[in-house]
C-alpha cells in the first residue's frame, strides 16, 4: 500500500496550476483525503500530481450582500469552526461538523470534495440543496456551473482534465428560509448508506430537496413542490428516481427523505 | 511487609501503567521504527485467486536477483500443525505457495527492494499465470459431495471433527418443549491498531539468526522457525519490542516470518516486512467464522434438560502453528453448555477446510461464539415457554452450593456465584426502569430491549486442559528469572510478551507486593528468548496467573538469600528478619536491599563463604496445584435502542458484572474489560469481511470494514464481585479475554427483546442496518402471507 513513483508539484498561482494538470498524467490534489489513499491503494497512479493547497487564490474569501465565494481549498475544519465566514446562518459549519472525521476534516477540502464527485459526501448533496454555484478555472478562463450539475456520475465531475475548480459560491438564504439535511450512516464518520436535503427559500422563489448518496450522482428531486405539500410521498418520490433494485435500500432511502422532509425548518431553529 | 506500601504498590492498587510513559508519548519502539543498516523491504505478491494451479510466474529480467519463490528456498520446510484428535487431516503450509494457491491473499513470492514502495513496483511487474480451480467458498461447497480435496490426499475437506457424545433420550421425552435455533457469526479480522510485521538479520558475531518480531508469543515462534528452516534453537533470536495488540493475530507462526528470516540469512543482510492494512483486511481474513444448529430441550419451568449442537467452523486453508486448524471447534464442543447445570449434551463440531485464510484464534477464541449460541437459546427457551429470560437463566445457572462443580463435559467449575453475578447485573442495568421505559415507548418512536448473557472463562488453563483440546503445544509452568542490581535494582525477566496487557506495570506489583520494593524500580524484561526463560507466550488469559505465579514465586526465592544476608549485615539472627518495605529489618533496626545487594556483589570479603555463594540471580517456576485453570466469570447486560427505520442499533447502556478473583490492578482489568467490550460490539454490530462465491474478500479497506470508534462504544459500567481463586498466588483468575465474550449474546438478546412483539429474531452477526432491515422485511411479509 504504497504509491507508485509521481512527481509532486506544488504551483502557487491558478494559471501554472491549470497549465500542469493540462499535462499528460497529471492530477489535481488539494487535502489529500480521497487522493491519497487512491495512490496508496495504487488506484490511481498519476505522473504528477500538482498541489493546490499553497495558491493564494484558492484559499481567498470573498464575501458580499447575496453570496460568500469561498476559495476551493478551504478546509471543512475552517468552515467548522467557523474561521470563514458562513452566509447560511450555520448550516454549512453545522454540515462541516459531520463530515468524515476531525482529522479528515484538517486536511480535507470543499473544491477536492467537489472535484472527486463521490456521490455520499455531503457538500455535493447540500451544495445542490443550497443552490451553490462552483467556479472552474481553466486554459480558457473562469467558468461557472449550478453545484448541482457538477457531478455527472459517481467520481465523475463535469471537469475537463485541465481544469481546476477554483471556487465555491453559496448564496445568503432569505430571512424565511428554511432547511433539513439527514443521513444515516452505519456509524459516525462513515460515508452514508443514504443522505438527503431540503431547501425552501421563498425570497429568492427556491424550493429544492436532493437525494445524495446514490450510485451515481446527487439527484435534484423533479417535483418538489408535490413531495413538500404531501401530494406525493417520499417512498412514491423514491421509487420514481430507480435507484437501485436492492428494496431493503429503497425503503431507507425512503425513511431518510421522509425525515428530512418533516425535519424541514427555519435555519434559525435548526443551527441554535 | 507493611499494608501501607501493599496497599500503595503491590496487588490491588490501581497504580498508573509504568509502559505510558513511552506509549503515550509516542515514543515506543514498534518494528515499523526499527532500522537496520543495510535493510531492504519486502513486499509480498499474493494469491489474485481463492483456489488455483500455478502455471508460471514471469519475473521481468531487471528483478531476478531481487524476487524469491518456493523453489529458491531450498530446504525450507512448510509449516505443518496436527492436532491430536482422532482422524485429524494435517495441512502443509508452504511458506510461498507450492504450485497451488488456496486462498486470496496466500503469499506467492517476494520482492525485496531499498524502500516498500520499490519492493512493491516489483510486486506490480511480476506476471503470475494461475489455472483457475473449483472454488471452496463455504462450509457448505466444501462439504459437498463432489467438493474437490483441499489438500492431496485428504478425504473429506474436514481438518476434524468432534464429537462429544451423550444420551439425549430423557430429555427427549421429558421436555416440554425442544427449540431449534441456528446461528451464524460472520469472518472477521482481528485489527490490531499495529499490523503484523518483522525484521531479520543474521548475526555474524553470534552466528544466529535474529528475528524481531510483532509477536504475542518469542518461544514458540522460534521454535516453529526452527523447524521450518530446519536449524537449532539455539541458532535463533526471536525479539518482541512493542507490539501494539495481537489478541491472536500474533500467536502463530506467519509465512511471512519464515520468508523473511530465510531472506535475511540467505542474502546475508537485514530485511524488513510490515503488513500493510489491505494485507490485514484480506490475508488475515481470519477469524471467528462459524454457524451453529443447536436444540435445547426444557421441562415446563425452563429448566434445561439437554442441548445437541452441531456446530461448522470455517477453518480456511491450513492448520496454523501452534494452535492447529481444531482449537476453534473443540473449543466450541466443551463450552456450549456454559455456565448451567445441564444434565445431558451432545455435540459435533467440525472444523473444515476452504478457500480463506487459515483461521486463527481471536480473543476469546470459541467462547464468544458458544456464548452467542448458548445464552440467544436461553432467551429463546423462556419466550417459547412464555418465561422470562432472566429466570431461565437463573434457574439453570450453577449455584454456589454446587461448587466446586464439575460440569457435564468435565469442566471443574472451582467457586463463585454465578447467579449473583446476574442478579446485581439487572440491579445495576436498571431493569424494571429500562421495561418500564420500554412499555412507555420512546418520543422518538425506536424500540427499547434489554438482554444479558453470563458465562464463566476458562483462564491461565494448565496442561491438562489444553491436552484434553488435543493441542500440539501444551503449556506448563511458566518460569521468571529475577536477579538484584548491584545498586539494588530488581530485574524480573519472563518469556512472555506483553502486548498491551500492562504486564510491566502489573507484574512490577506482584515484586512489589512480595519485596515491598517500588515497581518503578523494577524493571521487567520480557519478550526475547535471548535474555528469558522459556514461556509458551501471552494468550489464553493465562499471564496473571501463570507469569504472576513465576513472578512471585522468583521474588520470594530472591528473599531468602536477601533475609540471610540482612541477617548477618544487621547481626540479627536469620529467623528474627523480615522484608518490609524494600528493607531487611530485624527489630528496629533495618538494612536496605540496595545495601545488602551492594555488600553481596562489591563488598564480599567480609561476607561468610556460605553467603558469598548464594544468588542473587535466580530463576523459579510455578505451576498451580490445579491446572484445570482458573474459572472467572461475568453477566453483562446491554439496553439498546433500535430503529426500525434505518436498522441502526444504539447501545443505550452496557453493564458488566465479573469476577477475576483479586484484582491485581483493579484499573488494568477495567481497560482490558472495556477494550474487550469494545471488540465484542465490534463483533456484534460491525464488523465483517463478507467473501463472494470466487472466494474473494469483498472488504479490502477500512470503509469497508467497519469498527466500533469511540462514539460507538458506550461508558462500560463494570462492577467487580473479586472472590478469590483456591488455586492461583494471590487469588487472581485470568479475564484478559472475558469483554470480549458475552457482547455478541448479551447486544442480539436485547435487539431480539426489542423487536420480539414485531416477530423478528437475528441470530447472525454483525446485525448491520441492512440485515436488521431484512429481517423487519421479511417478518413483514410472513405476518402479511
Amino acid at each position: 500500500m504504497k504509491a507508485a513513483r509521481f512527481e509532486f508539484i506544488s504551483p502557487t498561482t491558478v494559471d501554472e496550476a491549470v497549465r500542469l494538470i493540462g499535462e499528460d498524467g497529471a492530477k489535481a490534489a488539494s487535502g489529500f483525503q480521497s487522493l491519497g489513499p487512491m495512490l496508496n491503494l495504487r488506484l490511481a497512479q498519476p505522473r504528477l500530481v500538482v498541489g493546490l493547497t499553497r495558491i493564494p487564490e484558492l484559499r481567498a474569501i470573498d464575501e458580499d450582500a447575496d453570496r460568500v465565494v469561498y476559495g476551493a481549498a478551504i478546509t471543512h475544519a475552517e468552515i467548522e469552526d467557523g474561521r470563514v465566514p458562513d452566509p447560511t446562518g450555520g448550516i454549512l459549519p453545522a454540515v462541516a461538523r459531520g463530515i468524515a472525521y476531525r482529522a479528515v476534516r484538517n486536511r480535507g477540502t470543499i473544491g477536492g470534495s467537489l472535484a472527486h464527485a463521490d456521490p455520499a459526501a455531503d457538500w455535493a448533496t447540500v451544495l445542490a440543496a443550497l443552490g451553490g454555484r462552483v467556479r472552474i478555472a481553466g486554459p480558457r478562463g473562469v467558468r461557472a456551473v449550478e453545484a448541482a450539475d457538477l457531478p455527472r456520475g459517481a467520481f465523475s465531475p463535469a471537469l475537463d482534465d485541465d481544469e481546476l475548480i477554483a471556487a465555491v459560491d453559496v448564496p445568503r438564504p432569505g430571512p424565511a428560509a428554511r432547511w433539513a439535511y439527514r443521513k444515516v450512516s452505519r456509524k459516525i464518520g462513515e460515508f452514508s448508506e443514504a443522505m438527503s436535503a431540503a431547501y425552501s427559500d421563498p425570497d429568492n422563489g427556491i424550493l429544492r430537496v436532493v437525494v445524495g448518496a446514490t450510485d451515481s450522482r446527487p439527484i435534484v428531486v423533479p417535483d418538489a413542490a408535490a413531495l413538500l405539500d404531501g401530494g406525493r410521498t417520499a417512498q412514491e418520490t423514491i421509487d420514481a428516481l430507480a435507484l437501485g433494485d436492492d428494496p431493503v435500500l429503497t425503503r431507507l432511502r425512503a425513511t431518510v427523505l421522509q425525515r428530512t422532509v418533516d425535519g424541514l425548518e427555519p435555519i434559525s431553529e435548526q443551527t441554535a | 511487609m507493611s499494608r501501607t506500601e501493599a496497599q500503595k504498590w503491590g496487588v490491588g492498587a490501581s497504580i498508573r501503567r509504568k509502559e505510558d510513559d513511552r506509549l503515550l508519548r509516542g515514543r515506543g519502539r514498534f518494528i515499523g521504527d526499527m532500522q537496520a543498516a543495510g535493510q531492504v523491504e519486502a513486499a509480498f505478491l499474493r494469491s489474485p485467486v481463492a483456489h488455483g494451479e500455478i502455471r508460471g510466474l514471469t519475473v521481468p529480467e531487471g528483478l531476478r536477483d531481487s524476487v524469491f519463490q518456493i523453489d529458491d528456498m531450498a530446504g525450507v520446510r512448510a509449516i505443518r500443525s496436527g492436532m491430536s484428535v482422532p482422524g485429524y487431516q494435517v495441512s502443509e503450509q508452504p511458506v510461498l505457495a507450492h504450485r497451488r494457491v488456496r486462498f486470496v491473499g496466500e503469499p506467492v513470492a517476494v520482492c525485496i527492494a531499498p524502500t516498500r514502495a520499490e519492493a512493491e513496483d516489483g510486486v506490480a511487474a511480476l506476471g503470475l499465470d494461475v489455472e483457475d480451480l473449483p472454488i471452496l467458498a463455504d462450509v457448505e461447497a466444501a462439504l459437498a459431495e463432489d467438493a474437490p480435496a483441499l489438500h492431496d490426499g485428504w478425504a473429506g475437506n474436514r481438518f476434524a471433527e468432534i464429537d462429544i457424545d451423550g444420551d439425549l433420550s430423557a430429555a427427549e421425552h421429558d421436555a416440554a418443549v425442544a427449540v431449534r435455533r441456528r446461528f451464524r457469526l460472520a469472518r472477521q479480522c482481528m485489527m490490531p491498531l499495529e499490523g503484523k510485521g518483522c525484521l531479520a538479520e543474521w548475526d555474524r558475531q553470534r552466528g544466529q539468526l535474529v528475528l524481531w518480531t510483532s509477536t504475542q508469543m518469542p518461544h514458540p515462534v522460534r521454535a516453529g522457525l526452527a523447524e521450518c528452516l530446519n536449524l537449532p534453537q539455539s541458532r535463533i533470536r526471536v525479539v518482541a519490542p512493542d507490539v501494539g495488540g495481537g489478541f491472536g493475530w500474533k500467536g502463530l507462526l506467519q509465512p511471512e516470518e519464515v520468508v523473511i528470516a530465510w531472506l535475511a540469512m540467505h542474502l546475508d543482510r537485514p530485511v524488513k516486512w510490515l503488513e500493510d492494512r489491505r494485507e490485514h483486511l484480506t490475508a488475515a481474513a481470519n477469524c471467528r467464522e462459524q454457524s451453529y444448529e443447536v436444540t435445547a430441550y426444557a421441562d415446563r419451568d425452563g429448566r434445561l434438560l439437554g442441548l445437541d449442537a452441531t456446530v461448522h467452523v470455517d477453518n480456511g486453508a491450513y492448520s496454523i502453528y501452534p494452535f492447529s486448524a481444531g482449537l476453534e471447534a473443540s473449543q466450541i464442543s466443551t463450552l456450549l453448555p456454559g455456565p448451567y447445570d445441564l444434565p445431558a449434551y451432545r455435540a459435533r463440531c467440525i472444523a473444515v477446510g476452504t478457500n480463506k485464510p487459515p483461521l486463527a484464534p481471536y480473543r476469546g477464541v470459541g467462547r464468544p461464539g458458544a456464548c452467542f449460541a448458548t445464552e440467544l437459546m436461553i432467551d429463546a427457551v423462556a419466550h417459547e415457554l412464555g418465561l422470562d429470560p432472566y429466570d431461565v437463566r437463573l434457574r439453570n445457572l450453577v449455584r454456589p452450593d454446587q461448587m466446586p462443580f464439575r460440569n457435564i463435559v468435565g469442566k471443574h467449575f472451582d467457586m463463585g456465584d454465578y447467579p449473583e453475578s446476574l442478579r446485581r447485573a439487572r440491579a445495576l442495568i436498571g431493569d424494571a426502569d429500562i421495561r418500564a421505559r420500554q412499555a412507555a415507548g420512546e418520543a422518538d418512536g425506536r424500540r427499547i430491549g434489554i438482554g444479558y448473557a453470563t458465562f464463566c472463562e476458562q483462564g491461565a488453563s494448565g496442561p491438562q486442559a489444553y491436552q484434553a483440546l488435543g493441542l500440539p503445544m501444551v503449556p506448563g509452568a511458566e518460569f521468571c528469572q529475577a536477579r538484584l542490581t548491584p545498586d539494588g535494582g530488581l530485574d524480573i525477566r519472563i518469556g512472555g510478551q506483553s502486548h498491551g496487557q500492562s504486564l510491566e506495570t502489573t507484574l512490577a506489583q506482584i515484586a512489589s507486593e512480595v519485596l515491598g520494593v517500588d515497581p518503578a524500580n523494577v524493571d521487567i524484561v520480557h519478550g526475547d528468548t535471548a535474555t528469558s526463560p522459556y514461556s509458551t507466550g501471552t494468550f489464553g488469559s493465562r499471564s496473571a496467573v501463570m507469569m504472576g505465579g513465576a513472578v512471585a514465586a522468583a521474588c520470594e526465592a530472591l528473599a531468602e538469600p536477601l533475609k540471610r544476608i540482612g541477617a548477618h549485615l544487621l547481626q540479627a539472627p536469620e529467623d528474627a528478619v523480615a522484608i518490609a518495605e524494600g528493607r531487611i529489618v530485624a527489630g528496629t533496626a533495618s538494612i536496605s536491599i540496595a545495601e545488602v545487594a551492594a555488600a553481596f556483589y562489591s563488598a564480599p570479603a567480609g561476607l561468610p563463604a556460605t553467603l558469598t555463594a548464594e544468588s542473587l540471580d535466580l530463576t523459579a517456576g510455578y505451576r498451580p496445584e490445579a491446572d484445570t485453570g482458573t474459572f472467572s466469570y461475568a453477566t453483562h447486560a446491554a439496553v439498546v435502542a433500535v430503529d426500525t427505520q434505518t436498522g441502526i442499533v444504539e447501545i443505550v447502556d452496557y453493564v458488566v458484572v465479573e469476577d477475576g478473583g483479586v484484582l491485581i490492578n483493579p484499573m488494568v482489568v477495567d481497560g482490558q474489560i472495556v477494550g474487550g467490550t469494545a471488540q465484542g460490539i465490534g463483533t456484534t454490530l460491525y464488523e465483517e469481511v463478507p467473501f463472494d462465491r470466487q472466494g474473494q474478500p469483498l472488504a479490502s479497506t477500512l470503509a469497508d470494514y467497519v469498527l466500533p470508534g469511540a462514539a460507538e462504544v458506550p461508558d462500560i459500567r463494570i462492577a467487580h464481585m473479586e472472590t478469590p481463586s483456591p488455586h492461583t498466588r494471590f487469588g487472581q483468575k485470568g479475564i484478559g479475554e472475558g469483554g470480549a465474550v458475552a457482547p455478541p449474546a448479551a447486544i442480539t438478546n436485547a435487539v431480539n427483546d426489542a423487536l420480539r412483539d414485531l416477530g423478528v429474531w437475528i441470530g447472525e452477526t454483525p446485525i448491520t442496518p441492512h440485515r436488521l432491515l431484512s429481517a423487519l422485511a421479511r417478518s413483514e411479509q410472513e405476518a402479511g402471507a
